[in-house]
């Protein structure tokens, strides 16, 4: 399908389905039913079996006529992590159940991978899953899971086979949030609120239907969702000044009492380096719509985590007595983590987690090390 | 929005220069060269400018070229660096993007066709963004004064002088070349004196004077992508075959996750230089801020992968008969050619509204 016929049909689906008319929900239903959903997903889920270059058509169509969108940044797990992986992995009656709600966000999702006891080894997870009748019961802890509370669902890994090696006995499921069991008490971060949450998981039956990929198959499943985490993190659509530079280079335009001949250098340096990344990740998205993620939006991530870090941090210096002052300690739970309207300080404190989260820098050069550069790989239990 | 990608015709031309680099040029040859009678190879550079027409790659056909673009020119620049070809490419890609600039010459024709070999006579170290130099200056039709430390000069028939009044096509005989020992043993300098030499005023200054510049740092970018590239596979190739301890040492995460950093570095370069090449080509407004970010990223890069490449060898990178040396000098002096990353720095925080202290 050509773009100008994409964008038509677009108009045409407008036009039986007035966004003013219809309750958000349904105009989604309605969108994702059209296949203008995510138009790289089969039909029939959303999708129209098209190249994932030509979603930006669509989405500029429906912008265009003030179309509400499913608020991607709120259901970024869903769509970055889950979806994928439920439709690489999923069986179809599986994709037909959570597909749909996923991505118009009547249904959120939340990933229970990390364990205190397992963070970049994540494969030592010890939250365990017995096979039970015509299901499993789960008992563990898992940690650092952001939307948690509000979740409907989880992808979970658990171990099923205590006896099989590591990496070999682990086994992927859809986790209802809702059911007996599941427990969430938010996690308070540096930054003074709670993006995230433990997860406490005691007696939890799940139904095998909710089983996804073969049991002991978790940690190969488990890997294209973490290589999807990767370019959902590191991936996303910047204009240029548009990220963290931007409202250090606004600073500087608006306080000229702010501005010395060394901090010029710095700024500009920091400047480049992050229009060096935004373009860098342009072309591995330009990558990706020729073809799959690979260990390149490690690179990306990686990138952007110590770049975020730096400015942040110069940021803080450069408002001189104003970078003394923080906005509000005061214990918070906020869906999404909005950076841009707070104080340099929150910024600093946040990005110290961009290295950490979705995969620690130290963890990311190794991947880049073994599978993009085929150095040896390191000594594993 | 043009792809950074590399479209199938430049892969096919860059497997067509690396091979003739290959059989003509191996390392072995360019460092037996340099200390030798000629260190550029004039021969190959026909070859690859008559053969392969590399040299008139962004010249249209009607004007003697070939009908392709910088991008392309920019992807066998990739291909000069991996080599630390001693071919006198940048002296003509400088002197080819003058002359577009300019009303049609025969010069133009015979460059791309590498009948000629020209040169711009200007400081390698010029920035982009400064005013031609006063050091030479016309009267009548013949030009007097000195300009040192040029790139290609030494291989050139032609020489290209801007001079504040014109830009003038000097027969290289009509000239004295005094070969300077180099930094870079691959791409040796040459101090010009002019004696009230014989010129030919092609067209005012400022057009191609801008042009020249532009093209040589977004080429430069290019080059010092390729050269970065080949430190880093060289050295990623080294440590997978060194063995100390009883382990490879790219075993060791001291060692891997250098590489991996630099990899990612090397991928930011890829991006940064090729997005420089597409904006000179579609002559796109921000190519002067995509130049500039080229020189201010790509320079840096490609020293700090030569640095690896000598550290990670360890004792043999320390080698003259190892060729790290080569690639390192290379892109030290790369780093100043054009303008130093600071430079281009301030000359960004200009452009992009970004004000010094009062």
């Amino acid at each position: 399908m050509r773009p100008d016929e994409l964008a038509a049909r677009t108009r045409d689906f407008l036009t039986a389905h007035d966004p003013a008319a219809l309750s958000r929900p349904d105009f989604l239903r309605a969108r994702f039913d059209a296949g203008l959903a995510w138009v790289n997903f089969p039909r029939g889920l959303g999708g129209l079996d098209l190249p994932r270059a030509l979603q930006p058509v669509v989405d500029a169509v429906l912008a265009e006529a003030g179309a509400p969108d499913n608020q991607p940044l709120r259901i970024g797990i869903g769509l970055g992590m889950a979806a994928p992986t439920i439709l690489r992995h999923g069986t179809d009656e599986q994709r037909h159940r959570w597909l749909r709600p996923l991505w118009t966000g009547e249904e959120l999702w939340c990933q229970l991978f990390s364990e205190p006891g397992a963070g970049s080894d994540l494969a030592a997870l010890a939250t365990r899953a017995v096979r039970e009748g015509d299901g499993w019961v789960v008992t563990g802890q898992k940690v650092w899971t952001s939307m948690a509370h509000e979740a409907r669902w989880a992808i979970l890994i658990a171990r099923s086979e205590p006896a099989a090696a590591k990496h070999a006995g682990l086994t992927y499921f859809a986790c209802d949030m809702t059911a007996p069991g599941v427990e969430v008490r938010p996690l308070r971060q540096l930054t003074g609120e709670a993006e995230f949450n433990e997860v406490f998981l005691d007696g939890v039956r799940i139904p095998d239907a909710h089983r996804i990929g073969a049991a002991g198959e978790g940690w190969q499943i488990a890997r294209t969702t973490l290589m999807n985490e990767r370019v959902a993190i590191g991936g996303g659509p910047v204009p240029r000044e548009d990220g963290m530079i931007g409202v250090v280079a606004r600073d500087w335009r608006e306080r000229p009492e702010v501005r010395t001949a060394a901090g010029r250098d710095t700024l500009l340096r920091l400047w480049v380096a992050a229009e060096a990344a935004r373009l860098s990740a342009q072309r591995l998205r330009e990558q990706l719509a020729a073809g799959q993620p690979g260990a390149e939006g490690s690179a990306v991530k990686y990138a952007y985590a110590l770049l975020n870090q730096e400015i942040a941090g110069f940021g803080l210096e450069l408002l001189g007595e104003l970078g003394l002052r923080y906005d509000d300690w005061t214990m918070r739970r906020p869906a999404i983590v909005d950076w841009e309207r707070r104080t340099p300080g929150y910024r600093y404190l946040r990005a110290k987690g961009n290295s950490i989260e979705g995969g620690t820098s130290e963890i990311l050069c190794n991947i880049i090390a073994e599978r993009v550069l085929g150095l040896p790989r390191e000594v594993s239990t | 929005m043009t792809s950074l990608l590399y479209s199938d015709v430049e892969d096919e031309l860059r497997a067509a220069v690396r091979k003739v680099l290959a059989d003509r040029s191996p390392w072995q040859a360019v460092l037996a060269r340099v200390e030798g009678a000629e260190p550029y190879d004039t021969g190959l550079w026909r070859t690859l400018a008559a053969e392969v027409g590399c040299a008139g790659l962004p010249v249209p056909q009607e004007r003697g070229g070939a009908g392709a673009g910088w991008r392309e020119a920019a992807v066998v620049a990739e291909e000069f660096g991996r080599a630390v070809a001693p071919v006198p490419w940048l002296g003509c890609a400088q002197v080819t993007a003058a002359l577009l600039a300019c009303e049609d010459t025969a010069l133009l024709g015979q460059v791309c066709a590498g009948e000629l070999v020209a040169a711009f006579a200007v400081p390698l170290s010029t920035p982009l963004g400064a005013p031609p130099p006063a050091g030479v200056r016309a009267d009548g039709d013949t030009i007097t004064g000195t300009v040192t430390s040029v790139a290609d000069a030494l291989s050139a028939d032609v020489l290209l002088v801007p001079t504040p009044d014109g830009l003038w096509q000097v027969s290289a005989a009509d000239a004295r070349l005094a070969a300077v020992t180099s930094l870079d043993l691959t791409r040796p300098l040459a101090d010009i004196s002019f004696d009230s030499a014989p010129a030919t005023r092609l067209a005012g200054v400022e057009r191609a004077w801008t042009a020249s510049l532009t093209a040589g740092a977004v080429l430069l970018a290019a080059e010092q992508l390729g050269l970065a590239e080949w430190c880093l596979q060289t050295t990623v190739a080294y440590v997978k075959q060194r063995h100390q301890f009883g382990r490879a040492i790219g075993s060791f995460q001291a060692v891997k996750h250098r590489l991996a950093q630099l990899w990612v570095e090397v991928t930011q370069a890829r991006a940064v230089a090729r997005y420089a090449a597409t904006c000179l080509t579609t002559d796109d407004p921000d190519t002067t801020v995509a130049a500039h970010l080229a020189q201010a990223h790509c320079g840096q890069v490609a020293v700090r992968a030569a640095e690896e490449c000598v550290q990670l060898h360890g004792g043999i990178g320390f080698t003259w008969e190892h060729p790290a040396h080569l690639y390192l000098k290379r892109a030290k002096s790369d780093a100043i050619a054009f303008g130093t990353a600071a430079w281009h720095r301030a000359e960004l925080g200009d452009i992009l509204d970004l004000p010094a202290p009062d």
